[in-house]
């Protein structure tokens, strides 16, 4: 039966060119895949980076911003891959691998508290009530490192204007999305969920307070916090909270998360401040991603115009 | 023979945390922020091999494989070796030997006081780790001299759970592990010190026998 005539093979047989072109690349990606599980990390880093390119929808129109620093940016891999986002993972490589299936839509964000009338707004609304803008800021961890980010938004305030908060409003609060299904970390208590991040009125309405919804002229990469963060370039990067989907206004000082976990080393204001000491670090320098040498922190990170809202009060104690 | 053989093996293996980094090093593994990275692993590899080096004797004694007791110093010395590469990267690649700022971290931040200590008992250890060493200090006094051990794995792992911030998951899972190898040593001594006083006790009770 082993040695006989070929048989004929019918035409519907014959594998089209696209699908056995298809097959190879599929065992391609088979190949590094198994060879990236076989050889555990040290191969799977080498290899990921050129498959994570950029797969997010460009945002057109951008509009450029005088709040933009000239400084040179972070590598688009190095924001994608290094950060915090404790929803998804404590290790700053973590998120990008585990928000990868993250649902961003539909999505709504509830906006009550002190206001007229409480909204529950469709993302995508909210993303349209003013032109993007893309503004280059410096971000700064209240771990000692730093980055600079094209993020895409406006500014917050064009988002609080419409909401119409009632006078008493002096405080808003912002929620991160609870749902520990999709958000592996949210299964442990490293911290009280859901997240939480409150700033003073006046300091939510400042122009550089940022409505972020992109970043290097794309939709926001899921780790990042999409769909929808703030980005607050004067205060360590935990206060700006990620996958918003409440905003509350209040008249008392809301609990933020990071001072709830460890009140002597988080405030409720956390702005960069080289003077102020982390209890178990120093502020005073800071590793900018990409470069060799620490270099010094700046008091607001640079941001002096922020100044004048924290005049006369001291901020050794408002940390 | 087969012991020059184990030996030579762990010397080997002991070597691949290093061989890693540079590897990675040389080819754009290190992540986003490479000096933290090597930080990190040195910094790991150091606390698993002093916490390596105190299961020797537990290993040793249950399993009755007494040629263990052979490799127990090269353990140790590689725990020195990884320790060494950790503080050279916090005093270079950290600090970029600015001492003035390193001296001024040692005196006021507590997690950076116990993990410099902690490296630092390690060093009379190191030193004395020649058979020389032992003669010259006699087996007692160079026992407890390198007791100093304990102190060591008990400040790293307080260095580890000082330094992280909110999640304390890998530091519990050294300080676990340490707390089972040094209650084994609270336990050798607590059932030797029962046995000491009980020798004396069945001669009085023979005594008694005689006298009844």
């Amino acid at each position: 039966m082993l040695i006989g005539k070929p048989a004929a093979i019918p035409s519907s047989e014959i594998t089209p060119k696209a699908t056995y072109l298809n097959r190879r690349s599929f065992l391609a990606g088979a190949a590094i895949a198994g060879a990236a599980a076989v050889t555990s990390v040290a191969f799977r880093d080498f290899v990921a980076p050129s498959l994570t390119a950029h797969a997010n929808a460009k945002i057109d129109g951008l509009q450029k911003s005088p709040f933009s620093t000239t400084e040179k940016e972070t590598p688009y891999k190095d924001v994608t891959s290094y950060n915090n986002f404790y929803e998804f993972s404590t290790d700053k490589e973590g998120p990008a691998d585990l928000a990868k299936n993250f649902k961003t839509r539909p999505w709504t964000v509830t906006i009550d508290g002190q206001v007229k009338k409480k909204h529950v707004l469709d993302v995508d609304a909210i993303l349209k009530m003013a032109a993007p803008e893309e503004r280059i800021y410096r971000h700064r961890c209240v771990e000692g490192w730093s980055i600079v980010v094209p993020w895409v938004g406006f500014s917050l305030s064009e988002l609080i204007k419409r909401a119409d908060p009632l006078p008493k409003a002096k405080f808003v609060e912002f929620t991160t999305l609870y749902d520990p299904k999709q958000m592996p970390g949210q299964r442990t208590s490293v911290l009280k969920w859901p997240y939480v991040e409150g700033l003073r009125m006046d300091e939510a309405m400042h122009p550089l307070a940022l409505l972020c919804f992109g970043m290097y002229g794309e939709v926001l990469p899921n780790q990042d916090g999409a769909p929808l963060r703030i980005v607050l370039p004067w205060k360590y990067g935990f206060k700006s909270a990620k996958s918003i989907v409440r905003i509350r206004f209040t008249d008392d000082q809301p609990m933020n998360t990071w001072q709830q976990s460890a009140s002597s080393e988080y405030g409720f204001y956390s702005n960069v401040n080289p003077n102020v000491d982390h209890p178990r670090w120093s502020q005073a320098k800071e590793r900018r991603l990409g470069e060799f040498l620490k270099r010094p922190t700046l008091m607001f990170n640079g941001y002096d115009q922020v100044a004048s809202l924290y005049s006369g009060m001291d901020l050794k104690k408002n940390f | 023979m087969t012991l020059r053989f184990t030996k030579l093996a762990l010397f080997l293996a002991a070597l691949v945390p290093l061989a890693r980094l540079a590897w990675k090093a040389l080819h754009d593994g290190l992540g986003a922020n490479p000096i933290e990275f090597i930080t990190h692993s040195t910094g790991d590899w150091t606390l698993i091999l002093v916490l390596t080096t105190l299961s020797i004797t537990p290993l040793r004694r249950i399993t009755r494989q007494y040629w263990l007791i052979g490799v127990r110093r090269m353990t140790g010395l590689f725990a020195f070796f990884y320790g060494t590469l950790h503080f050279l990267t916090y005093i270079w690649l950290d600090k970029f030997f600015d001492i003035h700022e390193m001296l001024k971290d040692i005196a006021k931040r507590r997690f950076i006081t116990v993990g410099f200590s902690a490296f630092v008992l390690l060093i009379p250890l190191a030193l004395t780790s020649t058979a020389w060493s032992i003669r010259r200090l006699g087996g007692k006094n160079w026992q407890r001299l390198h007791r100093l051990i304990y102190f060591t794995g008990i400040l790293a792992v307080v260095h580890y759970a000082w330094l992280v911030k909110a999640d304390l998951r890998k530091p519990i899972e050294y300080g676990v592990v340490l707390s089972i190898l040094l209650l084994y040593r609270v336990g050798v001594w607590v059932g030797e010190k029962r046995q000491q006083p009980a020798i004396p006790a069945p001669a009085r009770s023979r005594a008694e026998v005689t006298k009844a």
